[in-house]
């Protein structure tokens, strides 16, 4: 079986895989990282974002030997010194979650809108949410947290995640 | 997913002779058409040869006056290039109208127009601008490339490596987005070139089509009015459970409509 390497969370992590492993399943099945939730396993529902060298994807259509040598960010490299990151903070403040089967797929694609656009209009935020679905929030409230970590974002911006 | 073997050749010319040693294998892209179907266990190649590791075929130039979008160049790239933006703006709208960002982060035009989906948005620019297919071994016409339904001009072993769009007057692309998977229900892209004017539809038939009466409305009057004139046949056009092939016919004016518009800025 081949062996991948990446880094995963800013450590370096490898392990043999079949090469038809998703990439979230080396994340949760070889990692043990289960913050990254499977929830349509056909590219539509966006529970299973992580980021990829920078870049926001579906990890259930991406193969984990198509990321060696990447960068990878998952929900667990967020947190920081066990505070969490503002727009972390501000799902939690906003009520922007029921069930959080979303939460983290939501998360992380919102934290590539807030890298790309510091400060984005609500239509801007709903149009970016387009690949992640919710069953039980209606959205409303997502959209306020993202609006809210954005405005906390620009006034005490941290180091890259 | 069945198991099958996994390639990650550096140059075009490693992943072409994989192809040939390999003829159960299948080139991976963005792999977001093909890691779906390999899912459903709708193919089963033995061996994937990732396209990912080959920089020769990612990125965007201008080359005498046309702009040249390698195959593994994602949608997200084309929709946020300035170069993009700068040349022909109608090319950056129709990117980032795609899926959603994660689906425009990996999927590619290379890949979009090799499997030549009957709903998907890129064969529209490239026939719509009259651009070049280029491959490891030739060029192919648009008008010569999209041949049928999931049915293009390539050979089994023949990479895209580029697609060069010739600059128009002016461009641009209305579609019609299915609900659900955001692909075009109805897409047309209009452009005025140099060659004359050209319409191209998506979505509303198994394979894109030219809508050559419009063109010819449109060569003698630029307007959205023109659109009035020109009769859609619906019994060529696709009917499902999204919409009926009347409904189709009658959203291709609308959205030629509104291409034009747009091209009029
Ligand atoms: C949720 C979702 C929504 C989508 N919405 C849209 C939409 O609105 N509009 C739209 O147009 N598309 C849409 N797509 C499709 C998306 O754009 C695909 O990424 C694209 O059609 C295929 O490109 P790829 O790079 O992912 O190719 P892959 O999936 O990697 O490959 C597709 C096929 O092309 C072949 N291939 C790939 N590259 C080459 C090459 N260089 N030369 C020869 N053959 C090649 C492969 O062997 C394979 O058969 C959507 C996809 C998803 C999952
Ligand atoms: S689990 Fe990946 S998109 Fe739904
Ligand atoms: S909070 Fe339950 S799916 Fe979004």
């Amino acid at each position: 079986m081949p062996r991948v390497v990446m880094r995963v969370n800013g450590k370096e992590v490898s392990g043999e895989v079949e090469p038809r492993t998703l990439l979230v399943e080396f994340l949760r099945e070889h990692l043990g990282l289960t913050g990254t939730h499977v929830g349509c396993d056909t590219s539509q529902c966006g529970c299973c974002v992580v980021h990829l060298d920078g870049r926001s994807v579906k990890s259930c259509t991406v193969l984990a030997v198509q990321c060696e040598g990447a960068e990878v960010l998952t929900i667990e490299g967020l947190a920081r010194n066990g505070e969490l990151h503002p727009i972390q903070r501000a799902f939690h403040e906003c009520h922007g979650l029921q069930c959080g089967f979303c939460t983290p797929g939501m998360i992380m694609s919102a934290l590539e809108l807030l890298q790309r656009h510091p400060a984005p209009t609500e239509p801007q935020v709903r149009a970016w949410l387009e690949g992640n679905l919710c069953r039980c929030t209606g959205y409303h409230n997502i959209v306020r947290a993202i609006l809210q970590a954005a405005e906390e974002m620009r006034q005490a911006p941290r180091p890259a995640a | 997913m069945y198991a099958f073997e996994y390639h990650r050749p550096a140059s075009v010319a490693e992943a072409v002779r994989l192809l040939r040693e390999k003829p159960e294998a299948k080139l991976l892209a963005g792999g977001h058409t093909l890691i779906p179907t390999l899912k459903q266990r709708l193919a089963q190649p033995s061996d994937l040869v990732d396209l990912g590791g080959i920089a020769e075929l990612r990125g965007i130039r201008e080359e005498g006056g046309a702009l040249v979008i390698g195959a593994a160049t994602p949608h997200g790239e084309v929709e946020t290039s300035d170069l993009v933006r700068r040349t022909i703006p109608a090319l950056a709208h129709l990117a980032g109208e795609i899926g959603d960002p994660q689906v425009r982060n990996r999927g590619t035009i290379g890949g979009s127009i090799a499997n030549n989906d009957p709903a998907a948005d890129w064969p529209a620019a490239v026939l719509g601008l009259g651009a070049t297919v280029r491959t490891d071994r030739r060029e192919i016409a648009a008008d010569d490339f999209f041949t049928g339904m999931f049915e293009t001009a390539l050979e089994a072993d023949e990479i895209v490596t580029a697609v060069v769009f010739p600059r128009p007057r002016r461009a641009a692309y209305a579609k019609f987005p299915n609900p659900a998977s955001r692909y075009a229900m109805v897409g047309v892209f209009v452009a005025e070139t140099d060659g004359g004017v050209r319409v191209a539809v998506t979505g509303a038939a198994p394979c894109v089509f030219r809508l050559t009466a419009l063109e010819r409305a449109l060569a003698a009057n630029f307007a959205p009015e023109a659109v009035d004139g020109v009769t859609v046949d619906a019994s060529e056009l696709n009917s499902d459970i999204h919409a009926s092939a009347d409904y189709r016919a009658h959203l291709v004016k609308v959205m030629a409509k509104r291409a034009i518009a747009s091209a009029l800025g």
